[in-house]
């Protein structure tokens, strides 16, 4: 096993934030929220979301994926397009059976899903589709990229819930080091703003319930945050080894240098409020990639809005991490994207790293008083970041952290 | 033209995406990209359409849409 660093190479992006890299970045940096009250979701307990603007799945990818590819395929074969298009990289050339795709998913098809299952109770069986089954089931998401772009290495659907992005991340690089593959397409995708599937969160007590004013629903560690914003979003990125994206002059956005997962053992879903696992995720990243915990420059937390996870990350991050260091929740302007987050807010630690600027947290008014952390907010901050750490925290107790680095 | 002809045509082009220039008599489900997952779609909508079943098997022995029409006929479908 390789110990060498893995480079971010390409990156694709389908976020509320925007369409595309260069939009979701921009979104991003203006630090406002688009979630907003969803017609897909009316009269139910919670009807806000943050869904991907302007994404037309027939003029994007031809009526046949419109028809046949439930979204969390769609915004996946679409986001992997353009993150293999940024690495300069052909897969009309390329070696395919070295080339893997690794991508996470929380829920799978819910739309699919949930429309059929109508369509059963209310024609019968009979009208079930054929298509059933092929568009709901979360690993298609890998197998459609690789029918795509004729990727033919190892193929997998990661499912860490809330973690799942982050997963697949540090899942591809261990295919990379091991030498499994040479490149790998890794990311997350979710499409799961659908009305049972919120409904089921809503009930949980998970999301926000800020309906009248959505665009301030989202607010990581602020005082008058009450959960989270549904999201869909997808974020791929395109891993190499450093020597081998050296060797072919590709542009490395920063480099996959640590990787760490743990389970907390705990409750279903409750994080450890000692943080335990969260703790033991992180020191392992760092680790990993052979830095100190006072090495760390920024953290893009996991940062939910939630009243339990932000206080408990804060705990653990001040506990674990002694220097100076910033820390954004992106989920302020995106919402939770479930298991796209970690992916998307992994690319987006690139993109800090890239361009020496932190986005800042939206809507944070008024800091909670037991989150003693130095959280930006209002406007993005110039930094240099040499190390930045990108956290996610699934339901099961699941826990995932990556550690990226200048290249 | 052929009624049942024009509703299948209509099926192919709202439900399935195809592109109307391509619906030809001659044409197959092959020439137009539908595999086996798609002519059981196919057989729900015709079913809806135009009140006649067309079990798995026989939507699996269909090649060419003036095959289906005249299957369609046969059981007695009325556009």
């Amino acid at each position: 096993m390789s110990t060498s660093h893995v480079a971010i190479t390409g990156l694709g992006l389908a976020t509320p934030a925007g369409l595309g890299v260069d939009s979701s970045w921009e979104g991003l940096l203006a630090g406002v929220s688009p979630a907003s009250t969803d017609p897909n979701l009316e009269g139910l307990p919670v009807d806000i979301s943050c869904r991907i603007p302007g994404f037309d799945a027939t003029q994007m990818l031809g009526r046949k994926a419109a028809r046949r590819l439930d979204p969390f395929v769609q915004y996946a074969s679409w986001t992997a397009r353009q993150a293999v298009t940024d690495a300069g990289l052909d897969p009309e050339t390329w070696d395919g059976p070295r080339v893997g795709v690794v991508i996470g998913c929380g829920l799978g098809g819910t739309l699919t899903w949930e429309t059929q299952h109508q369509r059963m109770l209310e024609q019968g069986p009979e009208r079930v589709s054929a298509m059933l089954i092929p568009m709901l089931i979360p690993n298609m998401v890998a197998g459609q990229v690789a029918m795509d772009m004729g990727c033919t290495g190892p193929n997998l659907v990661t499912a860490t819930a809330c973690a799942s992005g982050a997963t697949a991340i540090g899942t591809a690089r261990d295919l990379l080091r091991s030498g499994a593959c040479d490149v790998v397409l890794a990311g997350g995708t979710e499409a799961g703003l659908t009305p049972l599937s919120i409904t089921g969160f809503a009930q949980m007590g998970a999301l926000s319930t800020r309906l009248d004013e959505p665009e301030i629903a989202s607010r990581p560690f602020d005082v008058d945050r009450d959960g989270f914003v549904a999201a869909e979003a997808c974020g791929i990125v395109v891993l190499e080894r450093d020597e081998d994206a050296r060797a072919r002059g590709a542009h490395r956005r920063a480099m996959v240098a640590g990787y760490g997962a743990s389970a907390d053992g705990h409750h279903i879903t409750a994080p450890d409020p000692e943080g335990g696992g969260a703790e033991r995720a992180i020191r392992a990243a760092l680790a990993d990639a052979g830095v100190g915990p006072d090495d760390v420059d920024h953290v893009n937390a996991h940062g939910t809005s939630t009243p339990l996870n932000d206080v408990s990350e804060a705990r653990t991050l001040q506990r674990v991490c002694g220097g100076e260091f910033s820390v954004t929740s992106t989920k302020g302007v995106t919402g939770h994207s479930l298991g796209a987050a970690g992916a998307i807010e992994a690319a987006f630690s690139a993109l800090t790293i890239q361009h020496g600027l932190v986005p800042p947290t939206a809507n944070l008014e008024s800091q909670d008083p037991e989150i003693g952390l130095d959280v930006v907010s209002k406007a993005p901050r110039e930094q240099r970041v040499e190390v930045a750490m990108s956290n996610s925290f699934g339901f099961g107790g699941q826990n995932a952290v990556l550690v990226l680095t200048a290249p | 033209m052929n009624p049942i002809y024009e509703k299948v045509k209509g099926v192919l082009v709202d439900k399935f995406g195809v592109e109307e220039s391509e619906v030809t008599p001659e044409a197959s489900f092959e020439d137009l990209d539908l595999d086996s997952l798609d002519l059981v779609e196919f057989a729900l909508a015709a079913e809806e359409e135009l009140g006649v079943r067309i079990s798995d098997e026989e939507a699996e022995q269909l090649e060419t849409l003036s095959d289906t029409v005249k299957l369609l006929e046969e059981k007695g479908a009325s556009a």
